[in-house]
């Protein structure tokens, strides 16, 4: 019980976030919108952390969520410098021109 | 530890090196600071007690001390090897800097005691293995390798976040130690969102060390990304992620190993199958390379799977990691040198006995490490791995061990074959510098002593 309301809704609501975004990354083309889903993935985690942090009154979950934002931000920087990348050789940002390693 | 700082140090000094117009003395700066490390490794390997840091976070024991030791040798190879690598393109003191953070990384994932740790290490390894697998900037090639690897490691962090905060949930702790002794007072009632943590780790740490089936990125990684990169790729990474999957599933989650063990059969008997057939058709040596290292991944996980927690399985892992890595950083040189023409294919290879022999005699003793050939260090590392095997209840995984490295074999002398047994297509000279033939060299000689005198590491390595 977090503020009047049980764990398990907290459990389900991230688990949630996390489908989507495992379905997101799979599904969409756009690349952005994978970058995006793959946040919302990282963001679900977040929630459960927090979360399970405050019902074990321990702190070192939210410490690790901070972790957790810094990486999160590193690795976009890292991406959308090679989406960048992309861009400028392909002028394009779908994913299914990304097809030049096949057997 | 003082590896680990000594790494962090010389990653900074080299940012510096831009500035105060250095370039010149970073590789020899770089490779000192290598061997310094790991003198300073094998000198903690010394003492009779682990080295505890912030907070028992990170702990140097001695399987962290070895694994470290293999991946500053292999790292300090590569150095040699890759100078070139970073004499072509304008960005030479990022691409020193970025490899030297990815060793930091490697080395935290050897010796990390909380999932913290274990989450940092694996991006640390990560992120800038992902800038270095599309630093080819105007190939699309090579974006779309860096890009397809970020997508999917980013995916697999996902999943392995996910497991740490259910494993959280339930134990209240990221402490490996803390994690194995909350499953020792609560071993018959574990929520099963416990499991499920377990689960999703497994998930992604497969990923991470391309396991079937969530290999598909590999072989596509791989061939997309610089030979040189690719040549760390399948050493330094491959080498940490195991030693990480070592650790988590044997020191951390080995009580309820009944439970994994059944789900970590299945993905090693498919990246045996997988791997060895995907690898037989393909047409560049590059790809098969790829399909090869989730092959030897599936022999790999076997030392886990075999779970004794006696030295038997930690010497088999790191006996094999040490084989592999200098056969392949020996395969790689070669192949860098054959693959300059432009063409990475089998036919790259034909006649290369004649063209240049030495090439061709260290490229043929790499290949039979490879595949497992008697005196050469793969055979042994193969044999241990059975034999950790044996005791266990997955017989039949064995035997399908035994012929898919069979399969193996036929890929791998697909390329001695072409070497020596087919007319050369070109008459150009190869150029080899020195120091390339000094590493080329090394491997060989390192590879044939490992295997006549196997017992150079089992010896070393008692604890």
């Amino acid at each position: 019980m977090i503020n009047g309301i049980p764990i398990n809704m907290y459990m389900m609501l991230s688990v949630v976030l996390f489908i989507i975004g495992v379905v997101g990354v799979m599904a969409r083309r756009n690349t952005i919108i994978v970058f995006m889903c793959i946040e919302l993935m990282l963001n679900a985690v977040n929630l459960l952390l927090v979360a399970f942090s405050t019902l074990h009154g321990d702190t070192s979950g939210q410490v690790f969520v901070f972790f957790i934002m810094a990486v999160a931000a590193s690795e976009v920087a890292v991406g959308l410098a090679i989406l960048s990348m992309i861009y400028r050789n392909l002028k394009s940002i779908d994913s299914d021109l990304l097809s030049k390693l096949k057997n | 530890m003082k590896g680990l700082l000594i790494l962090s140090a010389l990653g900074m000094l080299a940012m510096l090196a831009q500035i105060f117009q250095l370039k010149k003395l970073l590789l020899p700066m770089v490779l000192l600071g290598i061997a310094a490390a790991f003198v300073s490794n094998a000198m903690e390997w010394q003492q009779t007690f682990s080295f505890e840091y912030f907070d028992n976070m990170i702990s140097f024991d001695k399987p962290a001390l070895a694994f470290s030791g293999v991946i500053l040798l292999t790292a300090f190879l590569w150095f040699i090897v890759a100078h070139d690598y970073f004499k072509t393109g304008t960005h030479m003191v990022d691409h020193y800097v970025l490899v030297l953070f990815a060793l930091v990384g490697a080395l935290m994932l050897c010796s990390f005691k909380n999932m913290t740790t274990l989450f940092l290490g694996v991006e640390i390894l990560s992120i800038p293995m992902y800038v270095l697998a599309a630093s080819k900037k105007q190939d699309v090639r090579s974006n779309e390798a860096g890009f397809k690897y970020l997508i999917m490691g980013s995916f697999a962090s996902g999943f392995l976040l996910f497991g740490i905060a259910l494993i959280y949930g339930a134990s209240g702790t990221f402490d490996l130690a803390g994690i194995s002794t909350y499953i020792h007072n609560n071993i018959n009632d574990l929520p099963l969102f416990f499991y499920l943590g377990i689960l999703f780790i497994l998930v992604a740490m497969s990923f991470k060390v391309s396991a079937a089936p969530f290999h598909f990125w590999a072989p596509d990684v791989y061939e997309g990304s610089p030979t040189l990169i690719t040549a760390l790729m399948s050493t330094v990474v491959k080498t940490a992620a195991f030693a990480a999957f070592m650790r988590l599933y044997l020191m951390g989650f080995a009580e309820i190993s009944q439970f994994w063990a059944v789900l970590l059969s299945i993905i090693i008997a498919l990246s045996l199958i997988i791997a060895n057939l995907s690898a037989a058709m393909q047409s560049s040596v590059k790809r098969m390379l790829a399909y090869s290292s989730i092959s030897h991944a599936g022999f790999m996980l076997m030392v886990v799977l075999a779970n004794q927690r006696s030295n038997i399985s930690i010497d088999a892992l790191l006996y094999y990691s040490l084989a592999y890595s200098v056969g392949s950083i020996g395969a790689f040189a070669v192949l860098y040198q054959v693959g300059k023409s432009g063409n990475e294919t089998f036919e790259a290879f034909n006649g290369l006995g004649k063209r240049h022999p030495f090439l061709a005699f260290c490229m043929a003793v790499a290949m039979l490490s490879l595949a497992g050939i008697p005196i050469t260090a793969g055979f042994f590392a193969k044999y241990f791995v059975f034999t950790t095997m044996i005791g266990t209840s997955y017989k039949w995984l064995l035997i399908l061990a035994v012929i898919t490295s069979a399969i193996g074999a036929y890929y791998y002398l697909k390329v001695i074959i072409a070497m020596y047994f087919s007319p050369a297509s070109g008459k150009e000279e190869m150029q080899v510098e020195g120091s390339h033939k000094l590493v080329i060299a090394i491997s060989v000689i390192l590879t044939l002593a490992l295997g006549l005198v196997p017992g150079l590491v089992a010896e070393v390595f008692k604890f």
